[in-house]
């Protein structure tokens, strides 16, 4: 392509005249514009290829409702492929999303027709995109019918889901399990629940007429719970960094109630805990222990490990969470140093965190990021899209992670995690007894996996108002766990 | 069968423009002969293409008015293309044509959008087209042009301050002044006044001083627009002085100093003005501010997105729903229901058009004729990269229209007039080359 061939210069007797210099220029610079060009189609056709699924598939992007003109709805299926979520097709062509289940997914499957939230949400363009063979989809669109939505396959285990569910029984809390080595999200429950078959009857009188039980919430990644002991694995983890030589030196000595100045903590029902090692401080969850260590702490030191554990932090999650939230700043006063240390104090955080927190320790240090679709498969049975593990990044080095882990292990085998001690398999974890109100029964929290060797399972439980977690809440964990190696 | 119709008629619609697109390219490397056939196929791909998407139109809305506003359009395009073969037998056919193209793409969308607002364009081309026609004719018969750069530069000036006193404000910005009942943006104009004023004080001289006074003026004119918030403009006025100078003076100190000073002008702005800042965020993270700030880019990469390569087919998707959609965000509306194969093609046309500008530029002897061509030329080609780039969020937006597609009549015919003066500069040449 010959653009710029110069006419004139055969009349010329020199080469360097102004105007041929003039056409370089001319010419370098249409280059440089060629090349803009070249560079931003590359970059719309960079978006189209590798960005645009996770763009479009947003609740702001209406154009996907219209989608649904042309597409039944895909099904939202478990693990094994028992359907959670799936489009009614009557004779007059009315479409009902139905919901085999009832209650028991409600959260985590979601419901899509007041919004959209949980898988519903999350996998809205996959369920309303069709891939079956375009001939097939010609001919159908044709005759005016619509197509067959892709399915999702999630990562759910209706049993282990069921038996969450059962264990927490009519008390409110959560359940999230998960695998430590994938991220995959084996069970998400929040309790009370609602029946999305009936969402639209049930709507006015969940929402406006005072239910008062948030029963929409999905308390597993929504609910901000203050931490309570569970928190200790925090303290712990900046305490064993600022003491990496001589933790093991630690001791404290317990009467049940530890005084600073005017200020007194105590222990879970004033228990005297006596002499003791840092090993025995968090097995038994000695509040008096941990407040004394929290004194000695760097607080700006502990805001970045707290942060560095995803507290203040966006969650890598695909269903709305809430971010669990650390405040405490370096020149804060005794008073919320000793809570705070503790657990209690302004720190919230989810269930879901915990887990995150719980499955990092679980996997040396590495935390994967948590996911809740497996695959999408179209109605011909033939893999659309497949999801692989993931890793978010090191939360703790593989030696810190350890020392937790030995720590954990000590909750159960000699500390306040005994409702999940067992022959059968070991399990590292931590109890919490988090107070929030003066007067009511605490909220019990469990937080753990097993086997705590080769960890297989991550479980975090919380039951509100349940008192302590050791015996309301651990017990939850242990009838998962007990399903999940009772299937050999 | 309808179905079949509109969704076949889409994948039809992006071939036709590939394979138009693609002769835009080939006319470089063939001989003359071939050039006129070559311009014939790319007319009648036109046809085929804007008869196919008025038949899309008129099935989806049974509007009688589709029809004959399609009637009126094919009259206009045929008798614009005869009428510049007529009495311009040496105008650039492809530059013709696509203009024809680029017209008749704004034509489709904006009839989908609007009627109302098609018809308006509709008129407004019709009638600026007509004088934009003649300018060839002066420019071959008026030979003073490059004699009176100060009254460009004046006109141009005071044209841009009486915005800044007495503007209109939309979406922040001072653009327009009403002229009985009309809305006017002179800033659209004044591009065209400035491109001569440089042309011609580069003509007279290029030593320092000249080049100081010439500075001067276009910082000036760069300043006013900054000022009335008009900041794509700004931009553009920038970049294409700043070519221009490089261009006729061959100084590679120029352009550095000019280079420097620019990204100075952008930090500071970007320090002093939080609309700048606005928009430079939205553009890193639209998600972070999706209520508000963030909704336009977004949106526009939803329609974007969801359209894919091969669009939803028009009617089928939301254009609706962009903000603006109709000016700024014009290639979004077009890529989602027409694909993002067949804006790529637009595009591509777009920057044929310029390639075709420089090459005019390059072949002119007289510097004041290739300094203009070559001004205009990076005008037009800025624009076009500012209104893209901005749309699927490539650069940060500056709320640039896309020319001869975008609804807004100054836009529209000030592109009109610049492809006139391109011709006319052509029509020189080439009678320059007969002599």
């Amino acid at each position: 392509m010959k653009l710029f061939e110069n006419k004139s210069l055969g009349k010329r007797k020199t080469g360097k005249n102004p105007e041929e210099k003039s056409n370089k220029n001319i010419l370098r610079l249409t280059y440089v514009i060629v090349i803009l060009f070249v560079v931003m189609i590359g970059y719309e056709g960079y978006f189209l290829v590798f960005q645009r699924e996770d763009v479009i598939n947003n609740t702001y992007n209406a154009r996907l409702d219209s989608f649904s003109d042309r597409i039944v709805r895909g099904k939202i299926r478990s693990s094994n492929g028992t359907v959670l979520a799936e489009t009614l097709v009557g004779e007059g062509g009315e479409e009902t999303r139905s919901y085999p289940y009832g209650p028991l997914f409600a959260h985590v499957v979601g419901y899509s027709t007041r919004g959209k939230t949980g898988l519903e949400a999350a996998g809205n363009f996959y369920m309303l995109s069709s891939h079956i063979n375009l001939l097939e989809q010609m001919i159908r669109e044709l005759s005016g019918g619509k197509n067959p939505g892709d399915d999702i396959y999630t990562t759910l285990d209706v049993e282990l889901q069921q038996v969450a569910w059962d264990a927490l029984g009519d008390r409110k809390g959560a359940v999230v399990v998960m695998e430590p080595d994938t991220g995959k999200i084996l069970a998400m429950v929040s309790k009370p629940g609602y029946d999305p078959n009936t969402l639209n009857q049930d709507w006015d009188w969940m929402v406006e007429d005072g239910d008062h039980q948030a029963r929409l919430l999905n308390r597993a990644a929504q609910g901000l719970y203050p931490p309570g002991s569970v928190f200790k694995l925090v303290t712990l983890l900046e305490y064993v960094r600022e003491h990496p030589e001589d933790y093991e030196d630690f001791r404290f000595e317990c009467d049940g109630i530890y005084e600073e100045g005017e200020y007194t903590i105590q222990c879970f029902n004033q228990t005297a805990h006596g002499s003791m090692g840092l090993r025995e401080a968090f097995a038994n969850s000695c509040n008096g222990a941990f407040a004394s260590l929290g004194l000695e702490l760097d607080k700006e030191r502990t805001k970045r490990t707290a942060e560095e554990l995803l507290y203040n932090s966006q969650l890598p999650l695909a269903i709305a969470y809430s971010k669990s939230s650390f405040q405490m700043k370096g020149d804060a006063d005794v008073w919320e140093t000793l809570q705070t240390y503790i657990g209690q104090g302004k720190t919230q955080m989810t269930p879901i965190h915990s887990a995150m927190i719980t499955a990092a320790v679980a996997n040396g240090g590495i935390l994967m990021k948590p996911y809740l679709i497996d695959h999408v498969e179209h109605v011909g049975g033939e893999t659309v899209k497949r999801f692989m593990p993931e890793a978010y990044g090191s939360l703790m080095t593989a030696e810190e992670a350890a020392i937790l882990t030995e720590m954990m292990e000590a909750v159960v085998t000699e500390g306040t995690g005994s409702a999940v001690r067992t022959e059968g398999y070991t399990v590292a974890g931590k109890t919490g007894s988090a107070e929030f109100e003066t007067g009511k029964e605490t909220h019990g929290w469990f937080t753990g996996f097993a086997p705590a060797e080769k960890p297989e399972l991550v479980i975090s439980v919380i039951v509100e108002e349940g008192g302590s977690g050791g015996r309301a809440a651990a017990p939850v964990a242990r009838l998962v766990f007990d399903a999940w190696f009772g299937r050999g | 069968m309808i179905n079949l119709f509109v969704d076949g008629s889409r994948y039809l619609m992006i071939l036709l423009m590939a394979v138009y697109t693609y002769l835009n390219f080939r006319y470089f490397s063939v001989g003359e002969e071939k050039k006129r056939r070559l311009c014939a196929r790319q007319n009648r791909l036109m046809l085929l293409m804007h008869f196919l998407a008025y038949m899309v139109i008129y099935i989806k809305t049974e509007d009688p008015r589709m029809a004959a506003f399609y009637g009126a359009q094919v009259i206009f395009f045929i008798a614009y293309i005869l009428l510049y073969r007529l009495f311009y037998p040496n105008s650039s056919r492809i530059l013709v044509n696509n203009v024809c193209m680029l017209l008749c793409v704004g034509f489709i969308i904006l009839s989908r959008l609007s009627f109302g607002r098609a018809a308006r364009q509709f008129i407004i081309v019709a009638v600026f087209a007509v004088i934009a026609w003649i300018i060839p004719m002066i420019l071959g018969r008026v030979w003073q042009l490059s004699k009176i750069p100060w009254v460009y530069g004046l006109t141009g000036l005071g044209l841009l301050t009486a915005v800044y006193f007495v503007g209109d404000t939309s979406f922040g910005a001072q653009l327009s002044i009403s002229v009985s009942g009309m809305s006017v943006q002179p800033s659209e104009f004044v591009k065209i006044l400035f491109v001569l004023f440089v042309a011609a004080m580069f003509y007279r001289s290029t030593g320092f001083k000249q080049v100081a006074v010439t500075t001067a003026v276009a910082a000036a004119h760069v300043l006013i627009l900054v000022a009335s918030k008009d900041l794509g403009s700004g931009l553009i006025f920038f970049v294409t002085y700043l070519t221009m100078l490089f261009v006729a003076t061959s100084n590679w100190l120029y352009l550095g100093a000019g280079l420097l000073s620019g990204c100075g002008a952008a930090v500071l702005a970007y320090r002093l003005f939080s609309h700048v800042r606005v928009r430079v965020s939205a553009w890193r993270n639209p998600w972070a501010d999706i209520d508000n700030t963030g909704y336009q880019i977004t949106q526009s990469l939803f329609a974007i997105g969801t359209g894919s390569w091969f669009g939803m087919g028009l009617y089928q998707g939301m254009p609706g729903k962009i903000p603006v959609v109709s000016k700024d965000f014009v290639f979004a509306a077009i890529s989602e229901e027409m694909g993002a194969m067949f804006a790529v093609c637009v595009l591509l046309i777009c920057l044929g058009c310029f390639l075709q500008f420089v090459m005019i530029s390059s072949e002119m002897q007289a510097s004041f004729y290739r300094l203009t061509a070559f001004g205009l030329g990076i005008m037009y080609i800025t624009q076009v990269f500012l209104a893209v780039g901005g749309t699927i969020k490539f650069i940060p937006s500056t709320g640039v229209t896309l020319p001869l597609i975008s609804y807004g009549g100054s836009s529209v015919v000030s592109t009109l007039i610049l492809f006139g003066v391109i011709q006319g500069v052509y029509v020189l040449k080439r009678e320059e080359e007969e002599e």
